[in-house]
């Protein structure tokens, strides 16, 4: 692998590290727009998509890597995809997003604003890792504590479950004893990556 | 050819009239569903946002299950988990060192045999669909296909990535009058429903905005995270944009079940949060009948009756 040549995964330039995991060179994007035009959260994000990949380009300013790490953007991104769909020179920038986000959390650089989209991200997975399947009373409750978001929602709950779409139980796997290992190499490798 | 089933999380859950409307419309076309021996969850947005290998290792866990069953091809109903299912094998056909990585991860050879089957693919192989019609869905709809079902192209190598026709030829072969409308594959805010509400009811507000506009009577959907956001979320929806929309959301299962003639409440569509029931009153008696039908309060079972009425 191409890692193997970096003293550590988190050194060396981001540029370099996205083409390595993603396949997509950013050198490759001419600032055309139209990915910032697409996108339908543009708006509310402190850069568009399309300035994302213009700081990625920037090879030699390890300080505008920094700022597309640290940026909301890559928390916002809905990989819905249009971007990808209309990029005239084919660039999977939502994969590209993917490797960013991984990158914030690897280095610790999570803009906080995305703070409670990575922890409903993380109160999801938890329900998978012990049950297999997403309970979501469970994932409510894992979500609420993790973002302090108590009352959110509560009025939904009667609705639901009166509706039978909320079920008190978790539905659990007979495989989930190798979800959990294979949850458990995943986070020890992430954090073997950790500077 | 066998066909596997992998229902994902929502339609056990939030999503269950999805589920209950499949297995009623697979019963009526006598087609088997068995389901994916012991599945797991995707991982959904959550995995691929927050750790590759292990988004990759979800659903490559799931099909390498499918595989061993003997499954030449899965459906996966959900448009979410078909986008991280189609990703997966894609992504593990074209690297052999990652295919093997993966599969050491989760103690299973996955060969990439399984392919993977949206729901209107397979829908649309269903050869005889007009003729086992027995009370058309004479409305007009808005299709709405999402992000997921249509993209990214290269991948899901299935309909047209922007303006896509598959669910709007299968609503006009049960008689239904698609609308030509401009959010068919604009997202809705997806994931975000619980984490950034205030985006999701944004973003859903302008698809109501234009189905309603257009002048459709329904919209139809085909994944779970869209009819959540579009239904569940009404209520929010309705407070960001200072109006009340009366549109109901129904899955493409649901409309095709009314079609076949299946009971409303076997088709789930008692569980909405934006009643239907003004679709369940034959669409002809709508203008014939005047006062009695415009109040669109007609119980559930009357979607039993349509067939025989209008059974020829």
């Amino acid at each position: 692998m191409r890692s193997d040549r970096h003293a550590h995964p988190a050194s060396g330039k981001l540029a370099d590290r996205v083409l390595e995991k993603t396949g997509v060179d950013v050198a490759r994007c001419y600032q055309c727009g139209k990915c910032s035009a697409g996108c339908p959260l543009a708006a509310d994000m402190d850069l568009p998509p399309s300035q994302i990949m213009h700081l990625l380009q920037f090879r030699e300013f390890p300080e505008f890597a920094e700022m597309a790490l640290r940026s909301h953007t890559i928390w916002l991104c809905l990989t819905c995809e249009i971007c990808y769909c209309r990029c005239p020179m084919e660039l999977d920038i939502p994969k590209v997003m993917d490797a960013l986000r991984h990158e914030a959390l690897m280095q610790g650089k999570v803009n906080p604003k995305a703070r409670d989209i990575i922890a409903f991200h993380r109160a999801f997975l938890d329900s998978v890792r012990y049950t297999g399947r997403l309970y979501e009373m469970g994932q409510v409750v894992d979500y609420k504590l993790r973002s302090g978001h108590f009352l959110q929602d509560l009025l939904q709950a009667p609705g639901m479950f009166l509706a039978g779409k909320l079920h008190l139980l978790p539905e659990r796997i007979r495989g989930r004893r190798l979800l959990g290992r294979i949850f458990a190499r995943t986070a020890a490798k992430a954090k073997e990556n950790r500077p | 050819m066998k066909t596997g089933f992998y229902p994902g999380c929502s339609m056990k859950g939030s999503a269950r009239e999805y589920s209950e409307s499949l297995m009623a419309v697979a019963a009526a076309l006598g087609r088997e569903l068995p389901e994916i021996p012991d599945w797991n969850c995707c991982g959904a947005t959550a995995a691929h946002n927050l750790d590759r290998d292990l988004a990759l290792a979800l659903p490559a866990r799931i099909l390498a299950a499918a595989e061993r069953d003997g499954m030449d091809e899965v459906l996966v109903p959900c448009a979410a988990c078909y986008s991280r299912l189609s990703v997966t094998r894609h992504e593990l056909l074209e690297d052999e060192a990652l295919r093997r990585k993966i599969s050491e991860l989760i103690e299973a050879e996955y060969k990439g045999t399984a392919r993977v089957l949206n729901i209107l693919e397979w829908l649309a192989a269903v050869p005889d669909l007009e003729s086992r019609v027995k009370a058309p869905f004479a409305r007009k709809v808005a299709c709405y296909y999402g992000c997921l079902l249509v993209r990214p192209a290269g991948i899901v190598n299935f309909d047209r990535p922007e303006e896509p026709q598959s669910m709007d030829r299968l609503m006009q072969r049960i008689g239904a009058e698609p609308l030509d409308w401009a959010f068919k594959t604009e997202c809705c805010g997806a994931g975000f429903s619980v984490s950034r509400t205030d985006l999701v009811a944004r973003l859903s507000s302008l698809i109501l905005d234009d189905a309603v506009a257009r002048g459709a009577e329904a919209i139809i959907v085909a994944c779970p995270m869209c009819h959540l956001n579009l239904d569940l979320r009404r209520p929010n929806i309705e407070k960001h944009a200072g109006k009340k929309y009366g549109i109901p959301v129904l899955y493409i299962t649901q409309a095709l079940g009314l079609a076949l003639g299946i009971d409303a409440k076997k088709l789930g569509l008692q569980r909405h949060k934006v009643s239907p029931s003004a679709l369940l009153v034959p669409a002809s008696a709508k203008t014939a009948a005047g006062p009695q039908s415009a109040s669109g309060d007609a119980p559930a079972e009357a979607g039993a009756k349509v067939p025989a009425e209008r059974t020829v």
